[in-house]
């Protein structure tokens, strides 16, 4: 899959993540990642309750603060400011981490730099000699989360697939991923390869075919 | 007689040696402990290995720290905040040693080694280059790696209030790694926004009990790093 492939329009950000909010239960505690995973939370449909967790130490995470009113001691995981909505908790580190690994968090929303038809995660290394390596929580909250859900564009800027039969880059772990939402599709995990379970308007199989470098099943009839 | 507080940030930290582990609270700016991390730079102590999830911004706090050449090694989990040139620049050119952890297995890591747990095994890192070289064994049909207990020289953290027993109270996110590093580390440095006398914080708030903790400064009004580094300031 080396040619560049046309630019389709699918889903944009905002629909990526509205559409990802339709798949959060009622009731639901959920872990969001930095970038279009931020997004999920202002998308959850009304009537249903969530509480969000920021594994730096907050459980009921509120939007973000007014202009002014930021606390540099109130951040998220990826240290912006948010707020505490009234019924929050703060704890430690270990706390907050035995949430994640003793799979109490229902729901993690994460970004991908690439995801395995085995449902492997590559989000953190490119693996090059002279990058900085960081991982933060990531390897944490893909082990240790019931649900994995991955919000990624289909493709990278030079237009190489990111759903791949198998990661070239360093795992984050290895059969994590649940489902994944793209610009063109949501996509379940499945035994059998990368299964659509819905396209994005506009958007036929064959464009998910020609995007897609691992084993690829159509909408089920 | 117990009292833990000490006259000032320089007789804080003054026994700090060549070569410590370090433990340093905080989660990018939230909790860090600039005022000991300044103090703990005048003092001079060097080839240190500093625990902390990151590794600073700018050139105040933890950043300036390892800017002046303290810094032998680092354990934390993300290297690599925004407005982080320091440590990049200085790994790039081979003259820090860093060692990565996934966050929570640092926090579980620095847990255990206060508990005295030397070792535990996790799922976390399973499968990918950062369980590479550890011992894995199975339980109930899972893979985990083992992991070993950190334990630290010293601890430097920040509170937001602390009575001369060491029982410590925190606010909001700030609190972070300090409770565990506090347990974690043969001798714990706290500074604190307010000190309360004994009775002065409820017994059921107390999120560190004050037997981790040795010695206690207040700082009323600590600086700000994201201030100091919007001003482009260098520490010393």
């Amino acid at each position: 899959m080396t040619t560049k492939k046309e630019q389709l329009c699918g889903w944009n950000r905002e629909e990526m993540a509205s559409r990802a909010a339709l798949d959060i239960p009622d009731g639901s505690y959920v872990n969001l990642g930095i970038g279009i995973p931020e997004k999920v939370a202002q998308y959850v449909p009304t009537g249903r309750e969530v509480i969000y967790h920021t594994e730096n130490g907050l459980l009921g995470m509120g939007p973000v603060p007014a202009a002014g009113e930021e606390d540099p001691e109130l951040i998220n995981a990826g240290k912006k400011a948010v707020t505490a909505i009234p019924g929050a908790a703060f704890f430690h580190h270990a706390d907050s981490f035995a949430m994640i690994r003793g799979q109490h968090i229902d729901i993690c929303v994460l970004g991908a730099m690439q995801v395995s038809e085995q449902g492997d995660l590559a989000n953190w290394s490119t693996g090059e000699p002279d990058a900085i390596p960081a991982v933060g929580g990531a390897m944490d909250l893909v082990a240790g989360v019931k649900t994995i859900y991955v919000i990624t564009q289909h493709c990278t800027r030079d237009g190489e697939p990111k759903l791949v039969a198998s990661c070239s880059y360093p795992l984050t772990g290895k059969a994590v991923v649940n489902r994944i939402y793209t610009d063109l599709a949501v996509i379940d995990v499945t035994p059998a390869g990368f299964q659509i379970v819905e396209l994005a308007p506009g958007i036929s199989f064959e464009d998910i075919r020609q995007r897609t470098a691992g084993r690829l099943l159509p909408v089920a009839r | 007689m117990i009292d833990k507080r000490v006259a000032s940030l320089a007789a804080a930290v003054e026994d700090i040696f060549d070569g410590a582990t370090v433990m340093i609270g905080g989660f990018g700016e939230a909790g860090s402990p600039i005022e000991l991390i300044h103090a703990l730079i005048d003092q001079g102590a060097r080839d240190l290995t500093v625990v902390n999830n990151n590794t600073g911004r700018g050139h105040v706090g933890l950043a300036a720290l390892i800017e002046n050449g303290r810094v032998r090694k680092m354990i934390c989990s993300y290297p690599r905040t925004v407005g982080s040139r320091v440590f990049p620049q200085l790994y790039r050119s081979g003259k820090i040693e860093l060692e990565l952890v996934p966050q929570g297995t640092l926090a579980e890591r620095i847990r255990a080694g206060g508990a005295g747990i030397p070792a535990f095994y996790t799922a976390t890192s399973v499968g990918t280059p950062l369980a590479e070289g550890k011992e894995q064994r199975s339980f109930e049909g899972r893979e985990y790696v083992m992991e070993f207990g950190l334990k630290a020289d010293f601890a430097l953290i920040k509170c937001r209030q602390a009575d001369c027993y060491g029982n410590l109270v925190y606010n909001k996110t700030a609190r972070n790694f300090a409770p565990i590093m506090a347990m974690a580390a043969a001798t714990t440095i706290v500074q604190t926004g307010l000190l309360v006398d004994p009775g002065g914080i409820d017994p059921e708030v107390v999120v560190t009990p004050g037997i981790f903790v040795d010695r206690i400064v207040t700082v009323a009004e600590p600086a700000q790093e994201a201030k100091l580094v919007a001003e482009g300031r260098h520490y010393p």
